[in-house]
């Protein structure tokens, strides 16, 4: 049966807008259920706030399944909090307890501003993709799906990088604000298939320097694993230095060609 | 704008229509593809697939989206599988088995050549996602692997683990990412779509907000498509993603799209159940694991043991004893009834008897626990995390919730709406799936809507307007349009009231779900129809919202959702009255068997109820479509 926490004091990172300084402002909420996600608790937050005639925290979230990868919170200096492999809408109640202060702020890194509150801006994930995290397979023409045939734990170690939700929480762990797990997750899924062998040093070189232009660099910290929600391997880092001191001696001749 | 129900289906045998329709469109030839520009609203597996392959043929794309990021679509929450008819396993499955089992699963109120078109693309979907690296489950061979879902008797679902919908939105987004990134299409994040402008009979482009800044813009296009998901959240809480919305749809219904079949919403008979009154949303757990696990409740509505301490004989496993042939596998709408029964009989399970048990013991001991967590492990940690209960330990609890709406905005053939110029793909359109979807069959649809129908049918719409220019944005219609719209959210600000628009969302869900859900009754419904036009005036008069009009407001994005699903709430619980039968997600308890099953009748209601606006949602107009079957005879779906 369900359990009641009391007296859950909140301080919640409040900015109007990016130019904004931003503070801390705390707030009480004097009694929740166990069973309530912690984003039910905002939600419950922020009934208390318009039936006061405040203004709503703002804070990014959608399918509340952990996978959409669009809830973002630094939980007590924890991005997505204390559960491991667990995002934040994810994460219940159930691991905090009557009395806690809990602080809440949004992700923070210099390739991220913040938008409003709890908000953040993280479009150049998208920027490193849109440079080189696809396979060049234009629709219509793809021959039999059976025909290469791919071996299980080829598959198995594809996907789990693929498993990516591309949160940023990576970013937000990370001391330097480096987006290493993320663009390393994203070429291991496909630099490890046989499809994308074709652009597999090409990728590596073009989202390693687009990587390079907004994000800041990584030194083996390896807080990206501890806050990755999908529990991704900061191997997945290795295989990506490896690929891009690859690609700078391979691409000298070949990308010459295109 | 009047309403013509024509759909266009292409002359000829079933199996020909498609390629003959291909064989007789009109094309646009690639140089004069860039002359033409197209929005796509959304950017879902619907969208972002539609977005790419149309830039990659040479067409200027506009993609819009209210998400940071095109990747965060609520394609990516689908579990379980990919439906395609391949036939790797020699189960006997073909084209016909898929358009049967579709067109039956969907209780014949389905369009026969869409359906069959679909079933046709299904083989081309596998191929081109696994040529862009889609990481599909394999088999020791490196051969992709199967597994069977509800309402089919062969093996044709393809899946990534639990993570089928993330692994292949993230493909469709891939290739929309290499688009943008090569300038071929123009993103536009953060931004929601709030009406749609027409002139001169046409669709000629949308109106938008911008959801930093509140900023009202229009943008024109030769053709607009709309692939902005389904309306499950109308009933508040749903296995939706929270920002799933009907307001795009809605709004284009508003200017002239009919809508079709609003009543036929998939109840999914395997969510978590809800936990308390202030729960948000609820959480699917796979159809997939219906393979493996076996549904009971205890024979006695007294029992108070633990699961496991209950005899076998003390057990019903109630589908497996109902429907012996499919079992645990029985399609949604009929397993979510069944599961219904129980609870109402007062075998629930549960500390608020709200659920039944899916118990992974037998599979466990027949296969080992690291099969089981192979197939389902992150399924089980995520309902860990929800419950904090161990399913390899305990059975899990699951019962019904709203997750799929299979009705939405009529389409012909092509996929255009009652608008010229107005296209709808994915779920947001009503056309594949009948009056019930069968699991694994919604990314096939919004993938074969995206890649490989729409991109066909589009030029044969926009060969007649090579060269012929199109209204700008400074037309009167557009800036008419923008000041609506800049209205109605300077409205939701000023009416100061006190309630907020989840409190009014509450509201209208519990209406919408006690009259209109999992059972409808005339009396229900009427009633909700009585309660509904009251609550939606409390909404315009008794509504506040924090905050304001120039920045971030989430309080503001929510009012303007609301307010859409009030209008649609109507309609659906209108649809559901006029239609005097009992057929897949749609149960009118006055229409069944004896045996309580569904009770269709093809003698009146053979037909697709496509409604149209009139400016007052509670007199809108009823117009038909009829279903003719030339292949799939009636019959009555029995899963026995």
């Amino acid at each position: 049966m369900s359990q009641h926490l009391k007296n859950i004091t909140l301080k919640i990172w409040r900015q109007v807008g990016p130019s904004d300084r931003g503070r801390f402002e705390s707030y009480l909420v004097p009694e929740i259920s166990d069973e309530a996600s912690f984003l039910e608790m905002l939600d419950l937050l922020n009934e208390q706030l318009i039936s006061e005639g405040k203004e709503a925290v703002v804070f990014d979230h959608d399918c509340r399944e952990g996978i959409c990868g669009t809830c973002s919170l630094m939980i007590d200096g924890q991005a997505h909090g204390p559960q491991k492999g667990t995002a934040t809408c994810q994460l219940h109640m159930r691991k905090f307890e009557s009395n806690d202060t809990i602080v809440i702020e949004p992700w923070r890194a210099s390739a991220f501003p913040i938008i409003k509150d709890l908000m953040v801006d993280r479009a150049p994930l998208d920027r490193i993709v849109e440079a080189g995290g696809f396979i060049t397979a234009e629709t219509g023409g793809a021959p039999d799906a059976n025909l290469i045939p791919i071996p299980k734990p080829v598959a198995d170690a594809s996907m789990d990088a693929a498993e990516c939700i591309g949160c940023g929480a990576c970013v937000a762990a990370c001391p330097n604000g480096a987006a290493n797990l993320f663009t390393g997750a994203k070429m291991a899924h496909l630099n490890l298939l046989p499809q994308g062998q074709a652009e597999r040093f090409q990728r590596a070189e073009a989202m390693v320097e687009t990587m390079d232009e907004h994000f800041g660099s990584c030194t083996n910290h390896g807080e990206c694993e501890a806050a990755c929600p999908k529990s991704i391997s900061i191997d997945v880092i290795a295989l990506l230095n490896a690929d891009y001191l690859k690609a700078k001696f391979k691409n000298r001749k070949n990308l010459s060609r295109i | 704008m009047s309403i013509n129900l024509d759909s266009k289906v292409p002359a000829g045998p079933m199996a020909d229509k498609w390629d003959n329709f291909k064989e007789q469109e009109k094309l646009v030839n690639p140089a004069n593809k860039r002359k033409f520009k197209i929005i796509v609203v959304g950017t879902g597996l619907a969208g972002a697939s539609a977005a790419a392959t149309l830039a990659e043929l040479g067409y200027r794309v506009d993609a819009f989206t209210f998400h940071d990021s095109p990747r965060r679509a609520h394609s990516i929450a689908a579990q379980g599988g990919i439906n395609a008819a391949k036939n790797y396993k020699g189960d006997g499955d073909s084209v016909h088995r898929l358009f049967y089992d579709t067109v039956k699963g969907g209780d014949f109120r389905s369009r026969e050549a869409n359906v069959h078109r679909l079933a046709q693309v299904s083989v081309n979907i596998i191929d081109q996602m696994v040529a862009q690296g889609v990481p599909f489950a394999r088999e020791y061979g490196g051969q992709l692997d199967n597994r069977s879902f509800g309402g089919a008797q062969v093996s044709r679902t393809f899946y990534a683990r639990g993570q089928t919908g993330q692994q292949l939105l993230i493909g469709a987004y891939q290739q929309l990412a290499r688009q943008i990134g090569l300038g071929n299409v123009n993103l536009y994040n953060r931004m929601e779509m709030v009406d749609v402008v027409n002139i001169d009979g046409r669709c000629a482009g949308i109106v938008v907000r911008d959801l930093l800044t509140g900023e009202i813009s229009s943008h024109s296009a030769h053709a607009v498509v709309l692939a902005t998901g389904g309306y499950g959240n109308a009933f508040f809480l749903s296995t939706n993603a929270m920002n799933c919305n009907v307001t795009a749809a809605w709004r284009a219904h508003r200017k002239g799209a009919a809508f079709a079949n609003p009543c036929f919403t998939q109840i999914h008979p395997t969510c978590i159940p809800q936990a308390d009154d202030f729960q948000s949303k609820l959480t699917l757990m796979s159809e997939s694991l219906r393979n493996d696990g076996r549904v009971w409740v205890p024979k006695s509505a007294d029992e108070t043991r633990a699961a496991a301490d209950i005899p076998e004989d003390e057990r019903d496993y109630y589908l497996e004893r109902i429907y012996p042939s499919f079992g645990n596998l029985a399609p949604r709408d009929v397993s979510s009834r069944a599961a219904k029964r129980a609870v109402d009989a007062g075998q629930g399970v549960g500390p608020l008897k709200n659920g039944v048990y899916l118990d992974f013991a037998d599979a466990i001991a027949r296969l080992g626990k690291n099969t089981v967590k192979e197939r389902y492990g992150n399924l089980f940690d995520m309902y860990e995390r929800i419950t904090g209960e161990n399913p390899y330990e305990t059975p899990m609890r699951i019962y019904p919730a709203s997750h799929y709406t299979m009705g939405g905005l009529w389409v012909d053939y092509e996929l255009m709406t009652t608008v010229p110029g107005l296209y709808c793909a994915g779920e947001a359109n009503f056309s594949d799936h009948g009056a019930n979807r069968l699991g694994a069959s919604a990314l096939m649809q919004g993938l074969a809507d995206g890649y490989f129908v729409l991109p066909y049918t589009i030029s044969n719409f926009l060969a007649e307007w090579l060269n012929k220019p199109i209204p700008d944005t400074s037309h009167a219609a557009f800036k008419q349009a923008e000041a609506d719209a800049t209205d109605r959210f300077k409205r939701f600000l000023s009416i100061g009231g006190t309630r907020s628009p989840d409190y009014f969302h509450r509201e209208l869900g519990k209406i919408i779900w006690d009259y209109c859900g999992m059972d409808r009754t005339k009396e229900g419904l009427e009633k909700a129809l009585s309660e509904l036009p009251a609550l939606y005036q409390e909404f315009q008069t008794d509504l506040r919202v924090t905050g304001d009009g120039e920045s971030t407001n989430q309080t503001l994005e929510k009012a303007g959702r609301v307010e859409d699903f009030f209008e649609l709430g109507m309609q659906m619980c209108l649809d559901a009255l006029t239609r005097e039968e009992s057929c897949g997600g749609h149960f009118r308890a006055e229409h069944q068997t004896e045996e309580g099953e569904a009770l269709r009748d093809d003698e009146n209601f053979a037909h697709v109820a496509a409604w149209e606006w009139t400016g007052d949602p509670m007199k809108p107009n009823r117009h038909q479509e009829e279903l003719e079957y030339e292949v799939i005879k009636f019959q009555t779906r029995s899963y026995k």
